[in-house]
Parts: structure tokens; sequence; C-alpha cells
């Protein structure tokens, strides 16, 4: 072992272990910041190790420097600009182009020690088969992390909606015909066929989308973290491909442990991994089961914002749902301020958080940790749902799915099972909504036709900053 | 075969260590979690490093490599500067609590 090599070595041993401290930081609120600090220096460190070892041995030329250095340049300042400039509101959608940009860098390695055999450093010792499966595995997940990402991005920005023939049983059909195409050609790559490598990133493109685009609602959150775990497989593929035993590593240990943070969200949903997968979207995949989809509201209750200052005025204990339609409206601070006064007047005010509302785990705990609400009025669903008998105003903003009774008690709805916050268990429920458009699952909720419930039209932002004044005129939170 | 066998090995010990890592997450954390986890998946640059460094002048491979690091970087710079405000946020409101008592 040279000198070179034994540094590289040790800096890898050391980047592992950053990585494996980084995660399982990650995973505490107290050392979150410095484990994801420690982590990106892992990465930096391996990247140093891989130009340390060539060094040694063949040494890099200058033309390697100059790709490398284009390659840096552009893919670092995109990634800055990228990460500066987004909205805390467009989070997941972030987070999942992010997530397609890395299976894409697995995808694009692999095809092209494919079509331009290279000395990889492994070559000698690994057998042509080897290498060929990792190629095969690298663009396979590669394909379906990159364009399952791009879609669940376009989806939540809401470039994209289910078509209607993706909602039915033929995509069962047809997901299975591109999983089949994708495995004839991984055959005919394994025998040495240039054009199965075409085929396969074709069909693993194609069943990305496949899979991916009729899954809807709360369950997008799942599909995104699954994803994610993909794109460690993908990388810790490419790691055969070029003979990297840390991106090997690396990449295993992002897989499994994606795999058990999707785990932990479906546990917080109520939902089986292969119910999201493949029983799917909540919604979209029972069309015609539930006999309330698209149902017709009658009995609907609705008032303006002074009303609803009225009735907070007069209240005791009063909860705040939030949503995604509050992401959507940047409503984070007029809320803030909103809560501030009630507080000022002696109100004891509350936030229920269901597990996915928004469109993320931990979407609406990050959006209004921004706005300065404090973690401990945060409350999570199984502490809140015992406390709203006693809660005299539920005030909703822009959350649907997540409050809708369907879920509890009609066997037939497509939410049913999925656990929500009982709101209608509160004295009086506002519901602040741009308009009586259905839920992102598309399903009727039963909580607008209650007799406590009145709906407060209106953009959240709007709605929020005319309830301000109201509260400030009726004297609320006005010291003395 | 040795290398096979071997990174067959690490691969093992890899997922096994990566299974027993998270344990139980707090709600708040999902979201950075999954992000910074995200964004370590872009380790997959080493990868399109190592195929620059070893492309030996062959023009098509260095393009692609390049275009394959672009990609990477993209996820893991963007993905960790964004985890960073995320958690900036939590750690900026514990400061001021403390401040307020």
């Amino acid at each position: 072992m040279t000198f070179t090599a034994l540094i590289k070595y040790s800096i890898d041993l050391i980047a592992v272990l950053l990585l494996a401290l980084g995660i399982k930081g990650l995973s505490k609120v107290r050392s979150a910041r410095e484990a994801n600090r420690l982590a990106a220096i892992a990465i930096g460190l391996a990247a140093i190790g891989v130009i340390i070892n060539s060094l040694g041995s063949d040494g890099v030329s200058i033309d390697a420097l100059i790709w490398i250095l284009l390659g840096t340049i552009l893919g670092g300042s995109l990634g800055m600009i990228t990460a500066k400039k987004v909205p805390m509101t467009a989070m997941p959608e972030t987070v999942a182009l992010f997530n397609g940009c890395g299976g894409m860098s697995s995808l694009l390695v692999a095809i092209a020690v494919a079509l331009f055999p290279v000395k990889t450093g492994s070559e000698e010792i690994v057998s042509g088969l080897v290498e060929d499966i990792s190629i095969a595995i690298s663009v396979f997940v590669g394909g379906i992390t990159f364009s399952g990402s791009i879609i669940a991005m376009a989806k939540l920005q809401g470039w994209l909606s289910t078509p209607k023939w993706m909602q039915s049983k033929l995509r069962h059909a047809i997901n299975s015909a591109f999983a089949l195409l994708a495995l004839i050609a991984v055959i005919e790559l394994l025998k040495g066929g240039i054009n199965g490598l075409w085929l396969l990133l074709i069909g693993s493109i194609l069943l990305g989308i496949g899979v991916t685009l009729p899954i809807g609602g709360a369950d997008m959150p799942v599909v995104i973290s699954l994803l994610n775990s993909y794109s460690g497989v993908a990388a810790s593929a490419a790691g055969f491909v070029v003979g990297s035993q840390l991106l090997i590593v690396a990449g295993a240990m992002v897989g499994a442990a994606g795999l058990i943070l999707t785990q932990v969200m479906c546990d917080g949903m109520n939902r089986s991994l292969v119910s999201v997968l493949f029983g799917g979207a909540l919604g979209a995949g029972a069309v015609g089961v539930g006999g309330d989809k698209g149902g017709e509201y009658i009995n609907i209750t609705s008032c303006t914002a002074e009303e609803c200052a009225l009735t907070l005025e007069a209240a005791e204990r009063v909860v705040i749902v939030p949503g995604y339609g509050l992401a959507v409206a940047q409503a984070q601070h007029t809320l803030r301020e909103v809560t501030r006064a009630l507080e000022a007047g002696g109100i004891e005010v509350n936030y229920a958080i269901h597990p996915v509302a928004g469109r993320m785990p931990g979407h609406m705990n990050v959006l209004l940790a921004e706005a300065d609400v404090p973690y401990e009025q945060l409350k999570e669903m199984d502490v809140i749902n015992p406390e709203f008998p006693a809660t005299d105003v539920v005030l909703v903003l822009g959350a649907n799915d997540v409050v809708n009774p369907q879920a509890k008690s009609n066997q037939n709805s497509p939410l049913y099972g999925m656990p929500v916050l009982d709101v209608q268990e509160a004295r009086t429920v506002f519901v602040v909504k741009r308009g009586m458009s259905a839920g992102y699952s598309g399903i009727k909720n039963d909580l607008f036709e209650l007799d406590n419930t009145s709906m407060v039209f209106g953009d959240a932002k709007k709605v929020l900053g005319d309830l301000l004044v109201e509260l400030k005129e009726l004297g609320v939170g006005r010291k003395g | 075969m040795s290398f096979v066998s071997e990174a067959l090995w690490v691969l093992l010990l890899g997922s096994l260590l990566g299974l027993e890592l998270i344990g139980k997450v707090p709600p708040t954390l999902h979201t950075p979690l999954m992000s910074g986890a995200n964004a370590i998946s872009g380790v997959t640059m080493l990868a399109a490093l190592t195929l620059i460094i070893k492309a030996g002048g062959n023009v098509p491979l260095l393009f692609m490599g390049s275009v394959a690091l672009a990609f990477a970087l993209f996820n893991v710079i963007g993905g960790f500067l964004v985890t960073d405000r995320m958690l900036a946020m939590f750690s900026r409101k514990t400061t001021r609590r403390k401040d307020d008592y």
C-alpha cells in the first residue's frame, strides 16, 4: 500500500464515521444542526480523499481538473442559489428536486462507464458481469429516482395533476408493462447488448413516472422519503461501478436510514408502505368506491372575519390547525401576530400539528418556527385530540383532509383509517379556505357541513390580516 | 473476486449500520432529516469525480462526468444549505427563549 493510498483510507474511514454520526445526530433536536455540518464535512473530506488517491497513482491531468472545476462551479453555484432563494413553504418540492438530481448523477455515471469502458480501478478485479449488474442497478434505480422525484416536485408545485386514466386499475397493468420492459432490458444488457442500456433507461424513467403520478394527498411525503432512500441505493450501485468502497458504504447507510425514516412516517399516518405504493393514492385509488367523492355541499354556513373575531374574543382556549393553505399563502407571520394579540388578551393558544399536515412531515413545524411560534405550543395529534372537547374555538387554516371526520365515520371513504384531528369536538370551528374546492385528495369534507362549523372564505393571509384589524378594534390584547 | 466480496461485506455492514442509526425521530425533524439524508445521498459525486479523473482525455466521458458532478453537487451543496436553513430556525428560537426568561 502506497503512502497516498494509506492517507486515502484514513480519510475514508473518518468520513464514514462522521457520516454515521451525522445521520444519528440529525434525528435529535439538540444536535441536528451540528450533525448536518459534520455530514457536510464528511462529504468534503471524501472528495479530497479521491483526489489525493489519484495524485498518488496516475496523477490528475489538467483536462480533468478543468472539467472538475466546470462541474463544481455549475452545480455548486446553482445549489447555493436554490438553497438561498427557495421559500420555506416550497421545502418539500426542493428536497424532491435535489433528490432527483442525485439519482440523475448516479445514472449518468453508470451510462458513461457502460458506453466508454474506463479503467476505474476496480476493473481488473471486478468481473465484467458484476460491473454490468452494478450498471443495470444504478441506471434502473437512478432512473426511477430521477423521474419519480421530478413528478413529485411537479405535483407538489401544482404543475401536474393526476390524469383520470392513471386513477383506474389500468395503471397497475401499465406499470407492470414498464417493469417488464426494464427486466427484458436488463437481460439484454447482461448479454452484452448496448441497446439494452437505452431500453433500461426508458423503462426505468417511465416506471418512475407511472408509479409516482397516481400518488397524491398525504402520501406524497412518504414517496419522497422512499425516493430519497432509492437515491442512496443508486449511489451505492455507482460505488460498485467505479470501485469505491466509501461510496458503497455511504450509499447503503443513507438507503437503509431512508427506509427507516419512510417507515416512521408511514407509522405516523397509520398506513403501510405497500398500501402507499400499490394501493394508490388516498382518494385517487378508490375512485367510484367512496360514494361521497365530489359530492355537493348543501348545508354550509359562512361568516366574515368580524364575526370570527367576536367569537375569538370571547374564547378561553383556541387551537390553530395549520395546513398547506397557510404555507401557500405565506401567512405564518400574520398568523403569529393574530395569536400574539390573542395571547396578550389572556387567551390560551395552541397549535395542532397533524403528522402529515402540509406536503411533508414536519412541514408545519418548520413554517411556524420561522414565525417564532414557541416550540411547546405545537401539539402533536395524540396530545391535542383529547383536548378538543374542552376547546372553545378551532381555527382551521388551509387544512382539509387532516380534519375530515369521514376518516373515522365513513368506512367507504378512501380516507377511512387515516388518523385525523377531531376538531369537530370543539365548540366552534372556523375553516379559513379560499373556496369550496376539494382538498388535495379530492374528497368531500363532512366537517364543513356540521352545525358548529363556519367557513371564512378568502386567502389565509388576507383573512388573518382582517382578523387582526377586527381584534385590534375590539381591543383584544391591548394592555391596560 | 476479492474486491467484490469485500465490497459485498461493506454493503451489508453499511446497510445494517444505516438501519440502526435512526430510531425514534420527533416529527419536527422529519423534514430536516429527510433533507439532510438527501444531501448525503449526493455522495455519488465521488463516482463522478473518479470518472473524470480516470477518463484519460476521452472528451465525451469527461463531459458526462462533469455533468454528473454538477448534478451531484447541486444535490449536496443545495441539500446541506437548505437543511441548515431549516435547522437554524429551530436554534434561533431556543436562544431567543433563553433571553426571554
